[in-house]
């Protein structure tokens, strides 16, 4: 049933843990309903009263100071009250095992978990284990899933070039280890885009690319050549450490995103990136402050996807109960 | 489409009309010279537009979809098909013309209320429906109203469009011919 986990049964998100077995529908419902969320911050009052009694706790077993906040944000818009639970400090390293911490926080009636996890699958194991009526989202788990990252990635192009179906999207990076761009090539195939392309060394895309619907390319220039997307990928540090790659230096050289090689991609072609970037590693500092980046606007639109997400799961929740 | 066609597109702007003149009474009364209007999201937006050029009105009307404020989210979950929020004018201190199309339990007007509050704190708001029908659950009723149609407890009205607008009455089969 695990394929079914993050549906109830009238087919509703009750969990989101990944974009693997969501249709096209639940993609663009998320979508639609963000719209609706994107424009609260023009108001005066910027939340809604929704959530209004409702407990979203945050469980984060990896930090990430920005992915929690845009989710604590995304609570307290929708009128939720949060707990944060930063378990890699706490009760974990007492040694208290995993479905310990799961009893005793849903012991404080939390309606919702966001979690993070350095392991793949760790919210999946929480979805099976919660108590009934209590949803789990996946905050990033190893190298397997961030979907919410590629939700609000999918907003951020649908916002900018409106139908997917003509575009075509690199993927610019460590491939391999990103839960990011796992999740981004599902989305984009899921909604139907023309062409995914992956570009990075060999040492960092993965073996299993082409079974994923994706085109490789080993040559950056070639790879943007006629693109509509740019997403570059934080090249992480261990990364070098572990003998993938030589040095940053090098790096750049080769895959680094610079005015002349964004000259390839189509003239309105928008420049993306998860966060944080690296200046001179990944992306020159022109085309990450420059007129096609929209790595800022990511971050606005995170908070509106992540609305739409919670509202959706607890409100499908609501409906089961009766 | 079930049920039965109550009233029909040229009937229905004939009570615009009536509607029209009835609020620039009560305008008048309340001494109030400026007002926006605002339309609740998809009827009432409906109405709103036929309304607004009868009270000279120019400003952009404000569209609310009240899904974020509803009071039966827990029971019903979130509507799919929400649309965005848009008031394009300032609501600090406007005096404000709200606009549905059936005033029924009263809570879509509470909830369109508390959303209009969120986006400023209003001089004033005036409450105009289509329809004024039976079953208030909430001490909220319309300063005008286009008509009151004796309505069974299990009948339902409801506004089709935007064009034609057709206003139809479906579930009890209904032992009261139409109007």
């Amino acid at each position: 049933m695990r394929e079914n986990l993050q549906l109830n049964e009238a087919g509703e998100l009750r969990h989101l843990l990944s974009i693997e077995g969501l249709k096209r529908e639940h993609l663009e419902r998320i979508l639609d309903i963000a719209e609706s969320f994107a424009v609260l911050p023009g108001r005066q009052v910027k939340k809604v009263p929704l959530l209004r009694g409702r407990i979203v706790t945050n469980l984060f077993f990896e930090n990430s100071t920005r992915t929690r906040t845009t989710f604590e944000l995304a609570a307290k818009l929708l009128s939720a009250d949060v707990i944060n639970f930063n378990v890699s400090v706490s009760a974990t390293s007492k040694g208290e095992t995993l479905l310990d911490t799961l009893r005793n926080l849903e012991a404080m009636h939390s309606d919702l978990f966001v979690v993070r996890h350095q392991h793949s699958g760790a919210a999946h194991f929480i979805a099976r284990h919660v108590a009934p009526g209590v949803s789990v989202i996946n905050a990033g788990d190893g190298w397997h899933a961030h979907p919410t990252q590629a939700l609000l990635d999918m907003f951020t192009i649908r916002r900018h070039k409106g139908d997917f179906t003509p575009l075509r999207v690199a993927i610019v990076g460590d491939i391999q280890h990103s839960r990011v761009a796992r999740s981004q090539i599902m989305a984009l195939n899921t909604l139907g885009v023309t062409e995914v392309r992956i570009i990075g060394p060999c040492t960092l895309l993965p073996a299993e690319a082409r079974s994923l619907g994706v085109h490789l390319y080993h040559d950056l220039e070639s790879g943007l050549e006629e693109v509509d997307v740019i997403i570059m990928l934080r090249l992480q540090r261990e990364r070098m450490e572990g003998a993938l790659l030589p040095s940053a230096h090098e790096y750049f050289q080769l895959y680094g995103l610079t005015e002349a090689r964004l000259k390839r991609a189509r003239p309105d072609a928008i420049v993306m990136h998860p966060g944080p970037i690296n200046r001179g590693v990944e992306i020159a500092s022109e085309v990450a402050d420059g007129p096609r980046s929209v790595i800022l606007q990511q971050v606005s639109y995170g908070i509106a996807v992540r609305m739409a997400v919670m509202s959706l799961i607890l409100g499908a929740r609501g409906g089961e109960n009766e | 489409m079930n049920g039965r066609i109550f009233m029909q597109h040229d009937a229905i702007l004939d009570l615009v009309q009536g509607m029209a003149r009835l609020t620039r009474h009560q305008l008048e009364e309340r001494g109030i010279e400026n007002p926006a209007m605002i339309g609740i999201h998809t009827g009432g937006v409906w109405v709103a537009r036929q309304l607004q050029p009868l009270l000279g009105i120019d400003e952009p009307l404000g569209e609310l979809d009240i899904s974020f404020y509803r009071d039966d989210f827990t029971r019903i979950g979130m509507n799919p098909q929400v649309k965005p929020s848009k008031i394009p004018f300032e609501v600090e201190e406007r005096h404000i013309v709200l606009v549905d199309d059936v005033i029924q339990s009263g809570r879509t007007v509470r909830a369109a209320m508390n959303e209009i509050f969120d986006f400023g704190r209003p001089a004033s708001i005036l409450l105009v429906t289509l329809i004024e029908r039976s079953g208030r659950e909430l001490p909220i009723q319309p300063d005008v109203a286009g008509l009151q149609p004796p309505l069974a407890d299990d009948e339902h009205i409801r506004l089709e469009g935007p064009d034609p607008l057709t206003l139809r009455i479906s579930g009890h089969p209904g032992t009261r011919g139409s109007a």
